[in-house]
């Protein structure tokens, strides 16, 4: 096994882990911030996947921006969101939790078994793109490609996202406006 | 080298722990970060397999761009949570069960 497949299981281990903590605890501030952990895993096995400028922007605008974001609206909302710690001592597995656990479940039956019978390695465009040498590989540098092709084949969604996110910034502040000010 | 088998049978997990965290969870925040778990999955997907794509970047250019819309997506949640937070003095989604005002 070489380090590269057991840094991967080691990165997909500690995603997968630190999210099921994520969703399986009751105190939302221990889930916040194992959240940063997940998703610090999550830009490793990007990097892994020889996509290092989508691992730098998930790290700088993911854990920079929307994880802050989230502190700030849980630090915003009130402090009975608190009170969820005193109570951490009730059953493990709650029964109004069982239908949502078993809807998870199947949905991951149905993924895992659409994936192994898809066989994704043997595609026949993975396997041209193979054949052509249209494979990034570990020694290959992206990101001046990545500009390059932002600028000339994706310009049109370029610019649709950033009408988009200015829409986002004025719908925002428009929304968190203190009521009643000025309509 | 890792299979994509691998990188999808990762994001599968990941994404069926963020449906999990929709469907169950009774704060808003918490149904907030599934859905940004559920992104996650799909990023990974998008960029497991664009490593097969060298000249186009179809999968990494469309991953940045998912990125973006959920920076977008956040933004606007929060204006909403700490609105409805303001008028119903609570954010379980499940009490929140008036339309008009």
């Amino acid at each position: 096994m070489s380090l590269v497949q057991l840094l991967f299981y080691l990165m997909a281990f500690i995603a997968v882990a630190s999210a099921l903590f994520v969703a399986a605890t009751k105190n939302l501030v221990r889930s916040i911030f194992m959240f940063f952990v997940t998703l610090f895993a999550l830009a490793g096995l990007y990097v892994l996947a020889l996509a290092d400028f989508v691992a730098i922007t998930q790290v700088v605008i993911y854990v920079g921006g929307i994880l802050v974001l989230i502190l700030f609206a849980f630090m915003l909302s009130g402090k009975e969101t608190l009170n969820a710690v005193g109570e951490l001592k009730r059953k493990f597995i709650n029964i109004n939790k069982l239908p949502a656990i078993i809807l998870a479940g199947l949905f991951l039956a149905v993924l895992i078994t659409v994936i192994f019978r898809i066989d994704a390695d043997n595609l026949a465009w993975i396997k041209k793109a193979q054949f052509t040498k249209n494979v990034i590989l570990p020694t290959s540098a992206t990101t001046e490609n990545i500009g390059v092709n932002l600028m000339t084949r994706y310009l049109l969604p370029f610019e649709a996202v950033s009408v988009l996110l200015m829409v986002a910034l004025i719908g925002a502040a428009h929304l968190s406006r203190k009521e009643g000010s000025s309509l | 080298m890792i299979s994509l088998t691998d990188f999808l049978i990762v994001g599968a997990v990941l994404f069926c722990t963020g449906m999990y965290m929709i469907v169950s969870k009774q704060n808003a925040i918490q149904v907030l970060i599934g859905i940004e778990l559920m992104l996650n999955a799909a990023i990974l997907n998008l960029v497991a397999f664009g490593k097969y794509d060298r000249m186009d970047n179809g999968g990494q250019m469309f991953s940045l761009f998912a990125i973006v819309l959920a920076a977008a997506t956040t933004a606007v949640a929060l204006a909403i949570i700490l609105n409805v937070y303001k008028r119903f003095k609570t954010i379980d989604p499940g009490q929140v069960d008036k339309l008009r005002d």
